[in-house]
């Protein structure tokens, strides 16, 4: 065998032995979903994304919180200021001292981060029957699967095995790791109304709501595509010519 | 340095400066007129490639610093700041992620091509110790970088390996308390970390300028292992290997920009997008691949070494493992006195190369058992004893069959010269 062919190999060896970095320890293997920000030129959907936040803070926010996120990001989705100055107020928010050392309530403002739903971790737990409801600002990262994953926990709600007793607050989910849950049920069909009219069913709630958490986890895929893009488009053209320098200047050298 | 004799530049400021302190000259003679061999291959651009990404750590790692707060409460989400509000901080941050990975690959394949064409041998002997210690620098500081995001996998992995000082006699647990500079992988752990990750960096460039000092005093080895006779058989540095090294490079970061901008998070746990916290350990800790063939060596021990069938034990499990891992690297070191042979280059050692070759082979698998969990099992065979294969002849090669073939291996022949080489492939 040649050194090249050797080398070779190796290279296709490792690239074979990475995928299987990635699927230990996950549930059962979500079907992969159709996303909008997959592939090489892949975009958010912004009306997903406005949907699924219409999603996470009508349902997810009552005991979900996103506290790596402030109001003024939902630009990214497509609102303008003054949407989001009138979201933002929507929610009151603990300030201070003021002049007096008082601490003080205010509507929030598209600086302030999202506000969460518990004081603290003990007592979003002590409402949640002992479960604590994880932080969901880098969920989709944070999960084998991502997007795909979300959206199997949405959708893989269904009746336990007979030879399955689950305790009281849990249930059984087909992509939860051991399929045993402490969330119940958090969407069904036509639980959350859309303003632009999309049908709203259980598999569009669960899509819009993967969607829009995968952007609140990686809010710059899409600078980071394009300027990739250019970096790519440079180098291809730079080595194309680094080749051409290169023959030139070895052509006499034997 | 450079002092003695010197050719006058023509340029005033030039000669003025150089009069003083004769860097153009040295420029001049190490990166212009420099003679090399004239039959180098693209494994000779990793060494270059390797270097452009030290200092590519090097930048992005000093920037990151600016805004990365180094406290055990704070870390996790001032790395998250960098993603979200610092201007192109995701992008300094997954050049710098990827780049650690990227830096292993080119020092992994540049490792392996000292070894396969014997660069190692006399007169580099020197040359190669500086670079394994470069190696073993470059080992502390991306693992000290790994927990620097206070992740679940970082503080996890901080643990597992600090830990794993503790199994050293007498002196264990009190190092282990000097390393954690407490009870507990804690707050002046992740100081103390964050001081060393931005120290060690420095030293690695210092002892890259003795690597590449050592290299200019012996020149470069080459694919045929035969010493240059003359003018004939080298061409200057510049604008020969410079030209092939841009090129090369200019390839190499095509790869890297692909896994930057495409996939940032292919060699990132899930865990490393949660919060640290000593209360919940994860199923499943994992180092990054790099260290993946190591730590597979360290979990290949699983038996006390005694006196047999008594119950006297000299090494215990744990510190065996811990023998072998840091053996596995330490072994390096001493490759130039274990293979004595004439012989530099594989190409005309057919049962060198075949050993050298297996070993690569041997390393991947090593890496492969490393990411399975300990009790993995595939097609019935229980991954552990893979390992303990593996590990046993990773240094049955070292200390057994490299010394054997260094005695025993007959070459075949030589070419002449590099010039006769190099026209006679040119001819066929």
């Amino acid at each position: 065998m040649s050194i090249r062919k050797f080398a070779f190999s190796l290279f296709a060896l490792t690239a074979l032995a990475l995928p299987a970095h990635a699927k230990e320890g996950g549930g059962h293997g979500e079907a992969a979903q159709h996303w909008s920000f997959k592939g090489m030129t892949g975009t958010y959907d912004r009306a997903a994304l406005q949907r699924g936040f219409e999603v996470y803070r009508q349902v997810c926010a009552s005991c979900h919180s996103l506290n790596l996120l402030s109001y003024r990001n939902l630009a990214d989705l497509g609102y303008s200021e003054d949407q989001i100055k009138a979201i933002a107020s929507e929610y009151a928010v603990m300030d201070g001292p003021n002049d007096e050392g008082e601490m003080f309530e205010r509507p929030a403002r598209p600086s302030d981060r999202f506000k969460a739903p518990f004081a603290n971790k003990k007592a979003a737990m002590y409402a949640n029957n002992g479960a604590y409801p994880p932080d969901m600002s880098l969920l989709a990262k944070a999960r084998h699967g991502g997007a795909d994953y979300i959206y199997g926990i949405m959708t893989g709600y269904a009746d336990a095995p007979e030879n399955m007793t689950l305790m009281q607050g849990q249930y059984w989910n087909a992509a939860m790791h051991g399929n045993i849950i402490a969330m119940s049920p958090p969407l069904s069909d036509g639980m959350v109304s859309y303003e632009d009219g999309t049908e709203g069913t259980l598999h569009q709630y669960a899509m819009d709501i993967a969607t829009f958490l995968t952007w609140a986890a990686e809010p710059h895929m899409e600078a980071r595509k394009r300027t990739g893009l250019k970096a790519l488009i440079f180098l291809l053209v730079f080595s194309f010519i680094m080749y051409g320098v290169k023959k030139r200047v070895w052509q006499d050298a034997h | 340095m450079a002092s003695g004799k010197r050719e006058p530049f023509d340029n005033a400021f030039v000669e003025w400066v150089d009069s003083r302190l004769p860097i153009f000259t040295l420029m001049v003679k190490e990166y212009r007129a420099f003679p090399t061999p004239k039959n180098f291959n693209y494994f000779w651009n990793f060494g270059a490639i390797a270097m452009v990404m030290l200092v590519l750590m090097i930048v992005t790692g000093i920037v990151l610093a600016m805004h990365y707060t180094p406290h055990a409460t704070m870390a996790f989400n001032s790395v998250e700041r960098i993603m979200r509000d610092v201007n192109w901080g995701w992008m300094l941050r997954y050049m710098h992620m990827n780049g650690a990975s990227f830096f292993f690959i080119a020092v992994y394949i540049h490792i392996f091509r000292g070894m396969y064409y014997g660069s190692y041998k006399k007169p580099r002997e020197l040359l190669w110790i500086f670079g394994v210690l470069i190696f073993l620098l470059m080992m502390a500081t991306a693992f000290m970088g790994y927990t620097l995001p206070w992740s679940q996998m970082g503080g996890w992995a901080a643990t597992v390996i600090t830990n794993l000082f503790s199994a050293i006699p007498l002196v264990g647990e009190k190092l282990v308390a000097l390393l954690w500079g407490g009870f507990s992988v804690d707050n002046p752990t992740l100081n103390r970390f964050f001081s060393l990750h931005y120290l060690l960096p420095f030293v690695i460039l210092g002892v890259v300028v003795l690597h590449v000092w050592a290299l200019h005093v012996t020149g470069s080895n080459n694919p045929l292992g035969i010493e240059p006779n003359g003018p004939q058989d080298t061409v200057p540095f510049h604008p020969y290997y410079t030209a092939k090294d841009t090129f090369g490079l200019s390839v190499f970061l095509i790869l890297y920009v692909v896994v930057t901008f495409w996939f940032p998070n292919v060699f990132a746990h899930p865990d490393h997008f949660v919060q640290y916290d000593s209360m919940v350990t994860p199923p499943h800790i994992v180092p990054e691949w790099y260290f993946l063939p190591y730590y597979a060596i360290l979990r290949s021990i699983t038996f006390d070494i005694g006196i047999p069938f008594t119950d006297i034990v000299f090494i215990n499990a744990k510190f065996g493992g811990v023998i072998a891992m840091f053996g596995a690297v330490i072994v390096l070191f001493f490759l130039p006195w274990f293979d004595s042979h004439p012989v530099r280059s594989a190409r005309f050692r057919p049962w060198y190369k075949i050993a050298l070759l297996a070993l690569a082979l041997d390393f991947i698998l090593l890496g492969y058992v490393g990411m399975e969990t300990a009790d993995a099992v595939k097609f019935g065979i229980p991954l552990v004893y893979v390992g303990q294969i593996c590990t046993l002849y990773y240094f049955a090669f070292f200390v057994a069959i490299v010394p054997w073939l260094s005695k025993n291996e007959k070459a075949l022949p030589l070419p002449k010269s590099i010039n006769d080489a190099v026209l006679a492939a040119k001819g066929a």
